[in-house]
């Protein structure tokens, strides 16, 4: 009996720790890039933070506005007193699953495709949205890509138009994390 | 075996509930990583009416400041309403550090080139370590290049010298509403009348209260203390927007006084509100 219930428990206690197996950062790179005739803007942040779990697919990834770093510092204060309100929102959450997360597997060599279904949260509204990206190991942490677009006027940022010509309607998004395995 | 089913649950339950506390999880993670979250958005320009505000530009950003103070609304239709004068001031000013810049311009108001440095001693700050307010120095050396009076009198280099030196404190309240308070001294060589003093204490006060996130309603005020300038002399009051659209300020007002320069627009104001000489004023400022 004893032997019974010491495996069991042995059992559940290296499949929680295989399916729990979370992979972390917080210094995700995620740049934005709007790309109009008169203008190219170009935005990063390299304090993404996000957390993965493989068993279930799960991701949150959170990100602070005022992390951006522009070119121009008058175009940082503009875009965070302006556009994002980052005082009123000072963050940018995701929350998704990892669709395929079934065939998945970080053993396999080389990059693999993902498709994440995530809601987007900036500046106060939500959108739910579907991400095609890879995911890849390399020495042992989950390299993970995605390039997407996002549009100001699904998330409620109005651009006046006298910059109207300066400021892309479609901005492109590309994520960059490096996730660690998280020990608890 | 009836253990091992509650055994089971247990671990199932504890696992189930670890998979939702993912954001929970993502947040400790996040504690620690904390910069000093410096208020940077208290004005829209360096400049707020007439006089300087907290804000500097950026570390080796320049700033171009065009500045017009039109004729009094009372001279009437011969002059359009004062439109058809105008004092200058073209100045620039170059952010040296976040927190010191140096700024020099040159004023058609007795041909006057005035040189400035601003100096941020505090900023105002959110977060853990929060400051309540910016506060900062500001101090001036100007040059009259205008002809003398061919009065007979005889006249020094050192009597077109003027000074002035003030305390910038300001408190961005809310999102909306800034205040600034500056008290001033003045220093001029040289004075027109035996009830003018060289030294001259006046305490400023002044804000901006925000309608949109790009424009602002925005007033200044420079209280002298009485009994150190001539009669003729008034406060100096002004009133006015702030629209800003991407790199230029646009600032209009109204203003009772047509210098630009603190040395002059605080003792040297002649114009009086109250008998209707205000006149039409604007600052454009660009960041390069």
């Amino acid at each position: 009996m004893r032997k019974i219930f010491f495996s069991i428990i042995l059992l559940i206690g290296i499949s929680v720790a295989g399916f729990g197996q979370k992979y972390f950062t917080r210094s995700g790179y995620v740049r934005f890039f709007s790309s109009t005739p008169i203008e190219n803007i170009e935005a990063i942040n390299n304090q993404g933070s996000c957390i993965v779990d493989l068993a279930t697919g799960e991701v949150v990834s959170k990100l602070l506005m005022k992390s951006f770093v522009f070119e121009k510092t008058l175009m940082q204060e503009h875009f965070n007193e302006n556009y994002v309100e980052s005082d009123l929102y000072p963050q940018a959450v995701l929350k998704g699953k990892v669709l395929d997360v079934g065939s998945f597997d970080l053993s396999k060599k080389g990059s693999q495709a993902i498709s994440l279904n995530a809601d987007i949260t900036i500046h106060g509204v939500t959108k739910n949205m579907d991400i095609k990206g890879t995911g890849e190991n390399v020495e042992g942490k989950l390299q993970a890509n995605a390039t997407f677009i996002l549009k100001p006027a699904d998330f409620n940022i109005v651009i006046p138009k006298i910059v109207a010509n300066n400021i892309a309607k479609e901005i492109e998004v590309t994520v960059k994390f490096t996730l660690e395995p998280l020990k608890q | 075996m009836k253990r091992l089913t509650i055994l089971a649950l247990f671990l199932w339950i504890s696992f189930s509930g670890f998979s939702q506390n993912m954001e929970d999880l993502l947040d400790t993670q996040l504690l620690g990583e904390s910069k000093p979250d410096y208020v940077t958005t208290a004005f829209k320009s360096v400049q707020l009416i007439n006089g300087h505000t907290t804000k500097l530009p950026e570390k080796g950003d320049w700033v171009l400041l065009i500045s017009h103070r039109f004729g009094p609304f009372n001279s009437g239709f011969s002059s359009f309403w004062g439109l058809d004068m105008a004092t200058m001031r073209l100045g620039i000013e170059y952010g040296l550090t976040n927190t010191t810049s140096v700024g020099f311009g040159r004023s058609s108001y007795k041909a006057n080139y005035d040189l400035y440095a601003k100096q941020l001693l505090l900023r105002q700050t959110n977060g853990d370590k929060s400051v309540p307010l910016t506060l900062g120095i500001s101090g001036s050396a100007n040059v009259s290049s205008a002809k003398w009076p061919d009065d007979g009198r005889t006249y020094l280099f050192a009597h077109r010298m003027s000074y002035s030196l003030q305390l910038l404190a300001s408190r961005m309240f809310s999102r909306k509403l800034t205040l600034q308070l500056m008290p001033t001294f003045v220093h001029r060589n040289l004075v027109k009348t035996p009830e003018d003093h060289n030294d001259i204490y006046a305490i400023g006060a002044g804000g901006r209260m925000k309608v949109s996130n790009r424009v602002a309603i925005t007033a200044e005020y420079h209280y002298l203390i009485p009994g150190q300038i001539a009669n003729e002399y008034e406060n100096p009051l002004s009133l006015g927007v702030d629209i800003e659209t991407g790199g230029h300020v646009f600032q209009l007002f109204v203003t009772n006084t047509s210098a630009i320069y603190e040395a002059a627009y605080i003792p040297e104001t002649t114009a009086s509100w109250l008998k209707g000489e205000v006149r039409f004023g604007f600052n454009i400022s660009r960041t390069f």
